[in-house]
């Protein structure tokens, strides 16, 4: 191996030590005491694998007033994100598939109106939204937090739809016309077959968006209707007693633990949804 | 549509324009619609509640007055400027360096991208116990050896705002890694290859011909770390909270507060149409060369 070989992989491997350098402070933070982190440094090792700073952030550390631990935001994140994904995924690719497929007039001048969605910063949109959820009677609860997740993805997941099935051919659906199948049938049988890469793609962008979401939660939940990142913002900075960093970090990991799972499981999908909007389609 | 021409038009052909109907009419109202609501909420004189009445330019008046706000616009622009240039140069020459047939490749891929899965209220977590100014580095270094060594700047107040570049590099220079590295995998082969028969080095064809050739990756990436710096937000309340005092502000966290606990709507909406101006200034002549470049390839 060539000396500039050996200096390349060093400065990779140095790199990576870095990037690696915060989730481990937080995973050793998180197995140690109160003490051993007074009297250690970050990068001490805890002495016994100690669990009680994440049983105290699942069930027993407080948010604010209420002293109940992560788990019910956790739960609420769930129900947020789990109808929020679906429902912006079906709509997009249904949109996607229209605008590819079934253009009408108007159709790109509608594609065009959407995108521009997808760069408007969102606080341009909340003073208002908060006034319609308060009109719908949805202020503040985990429903209302739904609806705000699927009309601000939808710009996203009918691009990514639009911009894959652009380069599905039309013949494919021309033909299958001719043969008298129908709009429905069309997609079903066609379309949604060869939707698979996208519909993973679009899942997992959308997951964390939502998961991660904070502007929307901190704005429009209040109370026992808060996502995840909201709550952990609200443990971190509840200043009654002794900084518990331990539970801190503990809280933090369990807030990342799913995005992180499923960067894991599908780390190609993701960087294909970041790189969707970037990289021209 | 109008009338006449509706009952001529079958079930089958209205049918793809129902489907995508909601989205348009949902688009209309809580992107176009709304947008509207809130600059007339800037022109109005709205305090704790939203009234739309006409003020004319008051609230510009007293954001322009308003030292707060040009110390969260200052901040934007250094958090911006460096957060965009450490970003965009780490992750060039970390897929340069990746790119040169590496073992493990993969792996060490996944470790520089992950922090982009995080939410930026986990990053600010992590890194605002990284960067205490007793516990965190300081402690590290002073215990190595280096007794006199300080590193205090999430509390200084001159500082602050380098510790949101520093988590935020580390979130999002991944990113532009991968963004990178699918460029240099899409340069040809034959170029470099004519390039070496002819006796040029690597580092020249780096700079010469694969670096030029990554114009189109840079600008895409440019835009979105943009996007992701002006509306920055989680990032500095979970780091900083806006501290020390008010140092670290940016304009998405003076919207906030002056929105949501100071009931100051109007000023906050004023605040929402200048980051509104900020991105529509860098995307629309993005939007621009990118349809001038569509419309050349036909």
């Amino acid at each position: 191996m060539s000396i500039n070989r050996v200096l390349v992989y060093c400065l990779l491997g140095c790199a990576a030590l870095l990037y690696l350098m915060p989730l481990v402070v937080m995973v050793i933070t998180s197995l140690k005491d109160l003490d051993e982190i007074r009297s250690g440094t970050l990068l001490s090792m805890p002495q016994a694998l100690n669990f009680d700073a994440w049983d105290k952030a699942w069930g027993s550390a407080c948010t604010g007033v209420s002293c109940e631990g992560l788990k019910g935001y956790f739960w609420n994140s769930v129900l947020i994100v789990v109808p929020a994904v679906v429902i912006s995924t079906v709509i997009g690719a249904l949109n996607g598939y229209v605008l590819t497929k079934w253009k009408f007039r108007g159709s790109n001048l509608f594609f065009g109106m959407l995108l521009i969605g997808t760069m408007i910063p969102f606080q341009v949109i909340l003073l208002p939204m908060a006034r319609m959820l308060g009109f719908l009677g949805l202020a503040g609860t985990t429903s209302g937090l739904i609806m705000v997740h699927i009309i601000y993805g939808l710009a996203f997941t009918t691009l990514f739809f639009r911009n894959y099935y652009i380069s599905i051919p039309s013949e494919l659906v021309n033909a299958a016309r001719i043969d008298g199948a129908g709009f429905w049938l069309i997609f079903v049988r066609i379309i949604l077959p060869l939707s698979v890469p996208i519909l993973v793609v679009s899942v997992i962008w959308q997951f964390t968006q939502i998961w991660n979401d904070f502007l929307f939660g901190v704005v429009y939940s209040s109370g026992d209707a808060q996502p995840i990142t909201v709550a952990l913002n609200n443990l971190v900075n509840t200043s009654t007693g002794v900084k518990e960093y331990n539970v801190d970090m503990a809280a933090a990991i369990i807030a990342a633990l799913p995005t992180l799972f499923v960067y894991v499981v599908a780390g190609k999908y993701f960087v294909k949804g970041l790189t969707a909007g970037a990289v021209k389609g | 549509m109008n009338k006449s021409s509706a009952p001529r038009q079958s079930l089958g052909e209205l049918l793809p324009k129902l489907v995508v109907a909601p989205t348009f009419v949902v688009a209309v109202i809580f992107i176009y619609g709304f947008m509207l609501m809130n600059a007339w909420l800037s022109f109005s004189s709205s305090r704790m509640l939203p009234k739309y009445d006409w003020a004319g330019l008051i609230q510009y008046e007293k954001l322009f007055a308003n030292d707060r706000w040009w110390i969260a616009a200052e901040n934007l622009f250094i958090f911006g400027f460096l957060f965009i240039v450490i970003c965009l140069l780490l992750g060039l020459f970390m897929a340069i360096f990746l790119d040169q047939k590496i073992r493990a490749e993969g792996a060490i891929r996944t470790i520089y991208l992950y922090p982009m899965a995080l939410s930026f209220i986990v990053t600010g977590t992590a890194w605002k116990w990284i960067l205490n100014p007793e516990l965190g580095i300081q402690r590290l270094v002073r215990e190595m050896g280096f007794e006199s060594f300080t590193f205090d700047w999430l509390v200084n107040t001159d500082m602050a705002i380098y510790t949101v570049v520093i988590a935020g590099v580390w979130q999002s220079s991944g990113f532009v890694m991968a963004l990178c590295l699918a460029g240099l995998r899409g340069v040809d082969d034959n170029i470099i290859k004519a390039a070496r028969v002819d006796g040029a080095s690597m580092p020249l064809i780096y700079r010469k011909i694969i670096i030029p050739g990554l114009r189109p990756v840079f600008f895409s990436a440019f835009i979105i770390l943009t996007h992701i710096a002006i509306k920055s937000f989680d990032l500095i309340i979970a780091l900083t909270g806006g501290g020390p005092g008010f140092a670290t502000d940016v304009p998405a966290t003076f919207m906030y507060t002056f929105s949501f606990t100071r009931g100051q709507i109007g000023l906050g909406s004023a605040a929402s149409m200048m980051m509104l101006m900020a991105v529509i200034a860098i995307i629309v002549p993005y939007l621009y060369s990118e349809l001038r470049e569509k419309n050349n390839e036909h």
